[in-house]
């Protein structure tokens, strides 16, 4: 369970989160919603330990990693997709992997095991990185966060251009880990798949966390997107 | 002696300023590729391969192969010493900001070249060469129609050092084994993340302040190693960074920057031809081709030849 306790943080002098709680459990599905500048990617680069908090605290299944180096933070298990994905571009395929399998010293077992997931990839292994399609791109930059074998998994806007076969296929994998007990934040824009896919939805606002309803109560309440989102 | 012994003399003193200058460029390449840190110091790091082979060389002193092979040896693992302490103390307290990185690399410069005036003094120090032997040249005649060689005799014969064959043997090696780590190994394939995107690095558990460290230690122990290849040919001297750094700023943005094969491309192309032109004209004039060379390619290829434009 990852679980953050007031934090803020922001880049250098501008100040973006404000005291920000928020709570992700085991085989869970936590949707972050709001609108463009709300503090989504901030959250998850802070999650990271990408940003310096100036308050709060970040507890990962009751161990306090706040004050941890940031390149220790994945080495908990904490697997990120960032937004735009943000491959090591001029590297092959195989390299971006072996990265992600570095991270936590997963060996050849998970190497398989991730690329059964996305066969696509283990056809492109000598291809460099930036010559794949948009799709595939998606496909390993998740390929590359599934390395750590997670137990927190972060991403940001995952589908965000992707044709509707990719969607689906991203929305199969993250249902996929959520059933082996991975807890799962999710920055996502498009409404219905956070109703199809959310357990909870947490609102953002202006660096500011607002209500977390489960999602059957959102369906019941759809005013709530209206106030946060504006659709 | 006519023109094709000339030509081809200078052709091989252009190749050992060549494949000096291509490990010097090198290392002033991948710290600012990976780091985006303009180090101005690097030609000190160079002075001081030479200055601490000239000690070691001193120290040992019993057979100059010894002497050379410690100096190998000890001066790059103090060159990277000095850089990673000063990455640590400095650079990191600076945010690896790049403006203040140049400020602070000039004054790691003057802080160096004073502490060699202190410590090693005003004189040109020479350092004995491990081996030596005049090595013959054959010319190639055509005068019967076919193809042949023979050796000319006498004043003015071409001849080479078989330690320059060395330097050029040697710089070679080192380039070849420095590509296959950065390509081949786990270290190599962090340093090309990490040059690639710090952030991401970072968030795929690569500990980045520990690479830059080594980065720059490497970088600096290249020039180091450059340096001990170098000095039996031209003495230590506590101000003799400058040419280096000049002619290595040249190469890596001709060459492109944090681009491996264009800055040796461009080492072999500055060389040569600065070997060259000093031998049939003036080494000024070398000087004068190299730096308007830079003014072509800043106007007509920022990217340099190997670089990738920005996106």
């Amino acid at each position: 369970m990852l679980r953050l306790n007031g934090i803020s943080t922001g880049y250098g002098p501008v100040q973006v989160l404000y005291e920000l709680d928020l709570e992700a459990k085991p085989g869970e599905v936590l949707c972050l919603l709001g609108r463009n500048g709300a503090g989504k990617t901030t959250t998850m680069k802070a999650i990271m330990g990408l940003l310096p908090l100036s308050t709060g605290r970040i507890h990962l299944d009751g161990a306090d990693i706040t004050d941890l180096p940031g390149h220790e933070v994945p080495q908990l298990g904490i697997g990120y997709v960032p937004q735009g994905r943000r491959l090591f571009t001029e590297l092959t395929v195989a390299e971006n992997i072996e990265i992600g399998l570095m991270t936590r010293r997963k060996g050849r077992e998970t190497r398989e095991k991730v690329l059964d997931m996305f066969p696509r990839l283990r056809e492109r292994l000598s291809q460099r990185a930036e010559t794949l399609s948009g799709g595939e791109q998606q496909m390993l930059a998740t390929a590359r966060a599934l390395c750590l074998e997670p137990s927190v998994l972060l991403l940001d806007e995952p589908t965000e251009g992707l044709q509707p076969s990719m969607i689906q296929l991203i929305r199969e994998t993250v249902e996929t880990m959520r059933s082996q007990g991975v807890a799962i934040i999710l920055v996502e824009q498009r409404i219905e798949a956070v109703l199809s896919i959310a357990d909870r939805v947490a609102f953002l606002e202006n660096g500011r966390g607002r209500e977390v309803v489960d999602v059957t109560t959102l369906k019941a309440q759809p005013e709530l997107l209206q106030k946060y989102v504006g659709v | 002696m006519d023109f094709g012994p000339h030509l081809m003399l200078a052709t091989l003193e252009g190749a050992v300023g060549a494949a000096v200058l291509a490990l010097t460029a090198l290392g002033l390449s991948l710290v600012f590729g990976v780091m985006r840190v303009v180090n101005v110091a690097h030609g000190e790091f160079y002075m001081l391969g030479a200055v601490v082979a000239w000690f070691v060389s001193t120290a040992i002193g019993t057979h100059p192969a010894l002497g050379f092979v410690g100096a190998l040896i000890v001066a790059p693992l103090v060159a990277a010493g000095i850089a990673i302490a000063a990455d640590r103390l400095v650079l990191k307290r600076v945010d690896y900001d790049p403006e203040a990185t140049i400020v602070a690399t000039i004054g790691i410069l003057y802080i160096m070249q004073q502490a060699a005036l202190m410590g090693f003094g005003p004189e040109a120090r020479p350092v004995t060469e491990p081996f030596n032997s005049r090595i013959m040249l054959p010319l190639l005649d055509w005068s019967k129609g076919l193809p042949s060689f023979y050796y000319p005799t006498g004043w003015g014969a071409p001849s080479i050092t078989s330690y320059k064959l060395f330097v050029i043997a040697a710089a070679t090696a080192i380039l070849i084994s420095f590509w296959l780590i950065l390509s081949r190994t786990k270290v190599g394939l962090i340093m090309r993340a990490t040059q690639l995107d710090k952030e991401t690095a970072q968030a795929f558990g690569i500990p980045v302040n520990r690479v830059y460290s080594l980065v720059f230690g490497l970088g600096a122990g290249l020039a180091a190693l450059a340096a001990v290849l170098i000095v039996p040919i031209q003495q230590a001297h506590y101000l003799m960074g400058g040419d280096p750094l000049l002619l290595s700023f040249i190469v890596v943005i001709i060459g492109g920057l944090g681009s491996i094969r264009g800055t040796v491309v461009a080492a072999l192309l500055i060389g040569l031809s600065d070997g060259i032109i000093s031998v049939f004209f003036s080494p000024t004039l070398a000087k004068i081709l190299a730096t308007l060379l830079v003014a072509m390619v800043l106007v007509f290829r920022p990217q340099g030849l190997y670089g990738k434009k920005p996106a």
